[in-house]
């Protein structure tokens, strides 16, 4: 398991500074060397969004069984649920942020907000969501600030701190920040599906783009985004959670395991109903974007990343190794990892395919196309944004108390 | 027989003084402007026609619009079209101009997030360049990819700067500082300032109208193909074509209520 920190480190600081030239790049040139443009306006950074953004709800939902719901079985990665999902969240708003012609004037967003756009929505159950996630990690945190208080180091110092001079260690306090939690976490349920609901109705109100104008878009969104942020965190919770290698972190895992199992069935089947309706009857506009999915130039990534990769060898893993938290663990990484082709074959073939018939040849130019591939400088900045978050998710594992700091106060 | 030739000389003599009296087009459309512009502006309805019969294919509109509105790489307010049909030999073409429909239920204007794109009194969809956040959304709920995004790049981009020897881009690059003059304000092209980093579309050439003059793809179709009017006004020439039966419009089926017809 340290190996897979180490490793994540290495990768993290690799590629926080290859990515860096993207960074570099983005903020010089703006957008003049990415590929996205006027026929397929959005494209890697837009996908990478949707998907971090899915990952933080996903997460999010998980730690709301332990804090709404009371699920005793999870109670140990609750915190760790918690940060995962500020993270995610935090990097994902980064993604997009950037990806705004005049991201200067980003605040607009919440002074001249439009309510009839999804977007306006968004803007606002997102704030909501992030001050929710922040007072509830705090809740979660706070008695484990007090017990970190006492030591002499950087981490106990910014424990001191993050206290806020509320650091009664008191159990009556301790079953306080419970019920606060208990409150927290039962709002934040119906915030995480409106918000994410809403990230989906964005695309699925578009009535030019037939690809996504489903009822069962914003469904697919939520489903998917307890997928990918259920898998992601059964990988977390094999490398990071508490108490590793003992036998309830083993259990904690298979658990996971387990749920994710379910969502993964669940997510093949609607998929299935999605495509296999469209692809029946066959109406040019939907169908097209479809066939691109499925048998156009990008058809491996929807067949060897996805279907491959992120479906078939989890199933087969999970069912197989069933009793083994590590090869859950790895289910978890590949299921995570591969459901970024699914946001990106959601956002790309949706624009791909020309609105008007001989739209393609009228006019040349760049930005004027409809075969879109990201840029080295749209990777590069990905990359950079992703390391920062691993980056952050591993600083703060180490500095704050996300699951170790219960079994010490249990000792003391 | 005769009875009918008859006729037709009664027909062929008339006319030529017809033809005398008949105006360019061009004059009619002018002056049906200049009537229109001195109405309330919520009383002119300002549509588009464009005969397909007419059309040759030979973009100038498509060109005039660029100059016009000093358009930068990637950025084309109104393409043509263009379809084959038949097979060879048997092979003819179909040119089909598109600039924006100016609809009058734009999908494009309620999913913007922070109310930049409005629909002005007279119907046509504009963009406050300067509230803009360039999020791309109305780009892609347009159903006629009449939007475009403005990435901030130059015609020149990547060629040498001046060397003793050349004059260089520095030079050349004088057509592409100049301003362009939409709604009414001389946007000079600054690095990340409006209107780069924006949502950009055709809109009728609004600052042409104020100043009396057809928009641009009027003016410079050869065939007389593009008309232009207020259709509000039942002496506009455009409020005869569009009551014509022939007259279609581009995917009706989204309810958009386009304000560009065609005639086929």
């Amino acid at each position: 398991m340290k190996i897979f920190e180490r490793a994540l480190w290495v990768v993290a600081i690799v590629g926080f500074i290859a990515g860096g030239y993207g960074m570099y790049d983005r903020i010089v040139n703006g957008h003049v060397n990415a590929a996205y443009g006027s026929y397929v306006p959005w494209g890697l950074w837009v996908g990478a969004y949707i998907y971090l953004v899915g990952v933080s709800a996903g997460a999010f939902l998980i730690s709301a069984l332990v804090y709404a719901f009371g699920v005793k079985k999870l109670e140990g990665i609750g915190k760790l649920a918690l940060f995962t999902a500020v993270v995610a969240l935090g990097i994902s708003m980064f993604s997009i942020w950037l990806d705004l012609g005049h991201p200067e004037r980003a605040l607009r967003m919440i002074t001249n907000t439009n309510f009839t756009s999804m977007m306006g929505w968004m803007i606002w159950l997102y704030s909501l969501y992030f001050v929710l996630l922040i007072t509830e990690l705090w809740f979660a945190m706070r008695a484990d600030f007090v017990v970190w208080s006492e030591r002499k180091d950087f981490a106990g110092t910014l424990a001191r701190i993050l206290t806020f001079g509320r650091n009664d260690p008191s159990p009556a306090a301790a079953a306080r920040d419970r019920s606060i939690l208990r409150v927290l976490g039962t709002l934040g349920v119906p915030l995480a599906i409106a918000f994410h609901g809403g990230v989906g109705s964005l695309f699925g109100v578009v009535g030019a783009r037939p690809y996504w104008n489903s009822g069962l878009t914003p469904i697919m969104f939520l489903l998917g985004a307890l997928l990918s942020g259920g898998a992601l965190l059964t990988f977390i919770t094999y490398v990071f959670g508490p108490n590793r290698g003992s036998a309830e972190h083993k259990q904690t895992v298979l658990f996971l395991g387990k749920i994710v199992f379910g969502l993964l069935l669940l997510d093949a089947m609607l998929e299935w109903s999605e495509y296999s309706i469209a692809l029946y009857t066959s109406i040019p506009a939907e169908a097209a974007s479809m066939q691109l999915v499925l048998f156009g130039p990008f058809a491996w990534v929807f067949w060897g990343v996805h279907v491959g990769l992120g479906v078939v060898v989890p199933l087969v893993l999970l069912t197989w190794q069933n009793k083994s938290p590590l090869w859950a663990g790895v289910a978890g990484l590949l299921i995570a990892v591969t459901f970024m082709s699914v946001r990106l074959n959601i956002v790309i073939p949706g624009l791909a395919v020309p609105e008007l018939h001989g739209l393609k040849e009228a006019f040349s130019g760049p930005g004027l196309g409809f075969d879109y591939f990201p840029t080295l400088t749209e990777w590069l900045l990905q990359i950079w944004i992703v390391s920062l978050g691993v980056l952050v998710f591993l600083t703060g594992y180490h500095l704050l108390p996300i699951v170790t700091a219960h079994l010490e106060a249990r000792r003391g | 027989m005769p009875i009918q030739s008859a006729e037709l000389t009664l027909e062929q003599e008339a006319q030529p003084a017809a033809i005398g009296e008949r105006q360019d087009p061009l004059v009619r459309m002018q002056e049906d402007l200049r009537r229109a512009m001195k109405k309330p502006i919520d009383q002119r309805r300002w549509v588009m026609v464009i005969d397909l019969r007419k059309c040759v294919g030979c973009s100038a509109c498509t060109i005039g619009c660029v100059v016009e509105n000093k358009l930068p790489p990637g950025v084309v307010y109104r393409p043509v079209l263009e379809e084959e049909i038949g097979t060879y030999p048997n092979v003819t073409r179909r040119f089909i101009p598109r600039p924006c429909m100016q609809c009058d239920d734009p999908p494009c204007v309620p999913v913007c997030p922070v109310n930049a794109t409005y629909k002005r009194p007279d119907g046509i969809v504009a963009i406050n360049y300067d509230d803009c956040i360039g999020c791309r959304y109305c780009l892609v709920a347009c159903p006629y990819s009449a939007r475009l995004f403005d990435a901030g790049r130059q015609y020149l981009d990547g060629t040498t700067p001046a060397i003793p020897a050349l004059l260089g881009r520095d030079k050349a690059m004088v057509y592409e500082k100049l301003p362009a003059y939409e709604y009414g304000h001389a946007w000079e092209r600054h690095e990340g300032e409006s209107p780069i980093g924006n949502a950009r579309k055709c809109q009728f050439c609004s600052h042409r109208l104020e100043a009396g003059m057809l928009p641009m793809c009027a003016t410079t179709c050869i065939g007389r193909a593009t008309y232009f009017g207020d259709s509000n006004d039942p002496e506009a020439l455009v409020s005869d074509l569009i009551a014509s039966p022939n007259v279609m419009r581009l995917k009706e089926e989204m309810g958009t209520q386009p304000k560009v017809y065609y005639l086929a």
